[in-house]
């Protein structure tokens, strides 16, 4: 299987993702500092229902800048966010966020860390810890309901903000660098994990890394961004095999050579 | 924070505050506070009178004196403490009580030994200021990563290479911080020194101006102390400001 | 600029606690270490004797069981603690509500950040004894006197936690749909309660510094005139004992409050 490159600025409409609908678009965004600093310029994007669409980039390119974006967090300077066609300028109950730094109040327990996004719906206690607890299920912390952030390793806590944002039953996560803060061993387990939430529940998933072999590893579609002012410079939909174990994968030829070629795309930016 | 979109910069609220209390004052809400106008001319008056000078001298002298020696025992009490753990067993506790404890009950103690004179203010001022400066030093020496030393010593430095060139510099940060700290706490040993003795100094002219409820003389004489401990805060501020290029990135 | 130099107890911490957890039992031998050393040159000191005015430990420490036995150390406490609670009362009350304030709001903490960085680096002890002439020599004058210096403390130390909440969080309650309010009350309160206990610690210390100020420099009563008496009639072993049960005490108080904050405040906390 090859992987098929696109160098398009804009987004192909329907081509390759066939049926698929753009659950989130963005038109025409730029993001524009104080002092100059010129972070995001003149982004479209269609991010397709059910896929898992990854941004990709060097340092500063505005890959976490958009994602922020796109959750409501940060307001564009121009451009429009639309959410299953309809405008939005705040967070919503249809995305998600899952933060690089994990974001876990220190002095809850994992049962109203997880239940948190909850908690602030209004929903009555035993309902949402019964919530909670199935999503820490999902995530393989069962047990460690009733821990601490402090008593638990840095790949735990990630999952526990991974369990929050299940918890809430969006239909669009947004990942910002999940794995990053995490070491090697724990990180490849979390790929693997990520696949496989994948497979059971069917939700769009926005994901911002730097590391080019997870982008490959993981994505349906992979969005490279030029760096600041922040463009798209390549749309790439890797067309890999992901039946296999996760060696499998991580041996087979479409997946290296997109790995490679990705590579030379970004070796210009770097110093 | 923005009015009508234009930056107000920090302080700049005293002058609503100046205001205020000038309009407190010619009401006469409040006995405590006449028009600040009238401070303000007593205060030129003030500094137009030679008691002024002179008590403003014995302030600053036995200040200054008390100060320099609470430095010097300072940072070498936080260096040993920070160095020698023995050193910080046996007299880390006491540093610590002291530099937390209401030091104002010393000084009636300091009155009967050192008697009712300037000494008695420069041992104020060195008790007042000393512990925390040794407190400081001792966490920026404690916070010295060791391969810094090593690296020093794989060069051949020598004991007192290691001090001078090495250790004083990489926690001077921390030192210089509670050099300020150190400073404020000893215009407070200075003006409770005199307070207390108050035949002296500033100390006298309080006790003047509160006996014959002179409000304004007595402000004009609060603002220039307050404005002398802002000053000299500011001053040790700056200087920090100058080594905050590395404070920052040692590790 | 490490914020923990400021405040000597964290700085203490800071210095001992970034090693590895030594035995308790160490720790104990050289406390009692620390404690003969100073008792030993006391009572020394007090031999030679450095000054006819400077009483040795031992009878400084029978002065004081003395004062305890006839009552009079402990109405002159009862005397003194009343306007120190009532200010430190008055004072947590009101320095909390400014200080979370002015971190929420920019507008507030334009108008009084300045009064009370003033307020906390200038010599206030200078108004003590105006504010006496004019309120009198009672509870008012000495409640005042407290608040002068716990209130700035409390209020700039529950100000700066409120502005140093982790902005992360923030965003994350804000990601999941929290209100304003929700913010405040669910994340913002909870992280920077630690530094608002913290200055409270402060704060208390800052009272009692105040308040023995005030019955020094004022018409004493309490502890206060315990010191002066003794001083007036040469009793100096009483007077010393007077004052050293202020220190100790002081020092007792503040222990068990970082006690407390280590165990129920922010246990994962500690030491750092």
């Amino acid at each position: 299987m090859v992987a098929v490159t696109r160098k398009f600025p804009r987004e192909p409409h329907g081509e390759d993702m066939a049926s698929l609908e753009s659950i989130i678009s963005v038109r025409g965004i730029n993001k524009v500092y104080p002092g100059q600093v010129h972070a995001l310029k003149d982004v479209d994007l269609d991010f397709p229902a059910g896929a898992l669409t990854t941004l990709l980039g060097p340092s500063g390119c505005g890959k976490t800048t958009l994602l922020k974006i796109i959750a409501g967090l940060l307001a564009p300077t121009t451009g429009d966010v639309l959410v299953k066609g309809k405008k939005v300028t705040a967070p919503g109950p249809e995305r998600a966020f899952v933060f690089q730094d994990f974001a876990l109040m220190p002095w809850a327990t994992v049962l109203r860390n997880v239940g948190f996004g909850l908690e602030l719906r209004g929903l009555a206690e035993a309902k949402r810890n019964e919530i909670a607890r199935r999503s820490i299920e999902q995530v393989g912390l069962s047990g460690f309901e009733d821990k601490y952030p402090h008593e638990l390793s840095g790949g735990m806590r990630q999952r526990v903000g991974l369990a929050r944002a299940l918890a809430v039953d969006a239909d669009v996560l947004l990942l910002d660098e999940p794995f990053s803060a995490v070491d090697e061993q724990n990180r490849r387990k979390f790929q693997e994990d990520l696949l496989r939430l994948r497979e059971i529940e069917r939700k769009t998933f926005i994901f911002v890394t730097h590391s080019i072999e997870e982008a490959v590893y993981l994505s349906d579609r992979i969005v490279l961004l030029s760096r600041r002012p922040g463009q798209v410079s390549q749309i790439i939909a890797p067309q890999i095999d992901r039946s296999g174990t996760p060696d499998e994968i991580r041996r087979d030829r479409a997946y290296l050579d997109t790995v490679e070629e990705i590579w030379q795309g970004l070796r210009q930016f770097v110093d | 924070m923005t009015l009508f979109g234009y930056r107000l910069p920090m302080m700049s609220s005293l002058i609503v505050w100046c205001l205020i209390w000038e309009i407190v004052g010619r009401l006469e809400l409040v006995l405590l506070f006449p028009p600040f106008s009238g401070v303000l001319a007593a205060l030129v008056d003030l500094v137009q009178t030679q008691k002024f000078w002179d008590a403003t001298w014995t302030t600053i002298s036995t200040f200054c004196i008390g100060m320099v020696l609470a430095i010097v025992c300072g940072v070498a009490l936080g260096v040993l403490m920070g160095r020698v753990k023995a050193a910080e067993n046996l007299l880390g506790m006491w540093v610590n009580v002291f530099a937390s404890a209401p030091l104002s009950a010393l000084v009636p103690v300091l009155m009967i030994l050192f008697g009712m004179g300037a000494k008695t203010i420069v041992v104020s001022v060195f008790l007042f200021a000393i512990w925390i400066i040794a407190l400081d030093t001792q966490a920026g020496v404690k916070h010295i990563t060791p391969s810094l030393i090593d690296m020093a010593r794989s060069f051949g430095a020598g004991r007192r290479d290691i001090y001078a060139k090495i250790i004083l510099w990489a926690a001077l940060p921390e030192i210089l911080a509670g050099i300020r700290l150190g400073f404020i706490r000893g215009v407070k040993g200075v003006v409770i020194g005199q307070l207390l003795v108050s035949i002296i100094g500033y100390g006298e002219l309080f006790e003047i101006y509160s006996r014959s409820f002179l409000m304004e003389d007595f402000w004009a004489l609060t603002i220039v102390l307050f404005a002398f401990a802002l000053l000299v805060a500011e001053l040790v501020g700056m200087l920090e400001k100058r080594i905050e290029y590395y404070a920052g990135v040692r590790q | 600029m490490d914020a923990r130099l400021e405040d000597p107890i964290a700085a203490g911490i800071a210095a001992q606690s970034d090693e590895a957890a030594g035995s308790r039992h160490q720790t104990l031998w050289w406390r009692l270490a620390s404690i003969a050393l100073f008792c030993g040159a006391w009572e020394i000191a007090g031999l030679v004797p450095i000054n006819l005015a400077f009483p040795t430990f031992s009878s400084t420490v029978a002065a004081f069981f003395e004062m305890v036995g006839d009552g009079t150390m402990l109405k002159a406490y009862a005397l003194t603690l009343q306007p120190l609670i009532i200010g430190l009362i008055v004072s947590a009350v009101l320095g909390i509500s400014i200080g979370v304030a002015m971190g929420l709001r920019k507008s507030v903490e334009w108008m009084a950040a300045p009064i009370f960085i003033v307020l906390q680096a200038a010599p206030v002890a200078a108004v003590i004894p105006m504010v006496t002439f004019i309120y009198g020599i009672g509870l008012t004058a000495k409640v005042i006197s407290v608040c002068l210096l716990a209130l700035p403390v409390i209020v700039l130390n529950s100000y700066k936690a409120v502005a140093n909440v982790n902005p992360s969080l923030i965003n994350m309650c804000r990601s999941f749909l929290g209100s304003r309010w929700q913010q405040i009350l669910k994340i913002i309160l909870p992280d920077a309660s630690p530094v608002i206990f913290a200055g409270l610690r402060l704060g208390i210390s800052a009272g009692f510094i105040g308040i023995i100020l005030a019955e020094l420099l004022i018409t004493p009563t309490g502890i206060g005139d315990l010191i002066t008496y003794h001083r007036a009639v040469a009793n100096y072993a009483h007077m010393y004992a007077t004052i050293a049960s202020v220190i100790v005490f002081s020092a007792a108080t503040l222990s068990v409050l970082q006690w407390v904050e280590e165990r129920w405040i922010r246990p994962e906390k500690k030491g750092s």
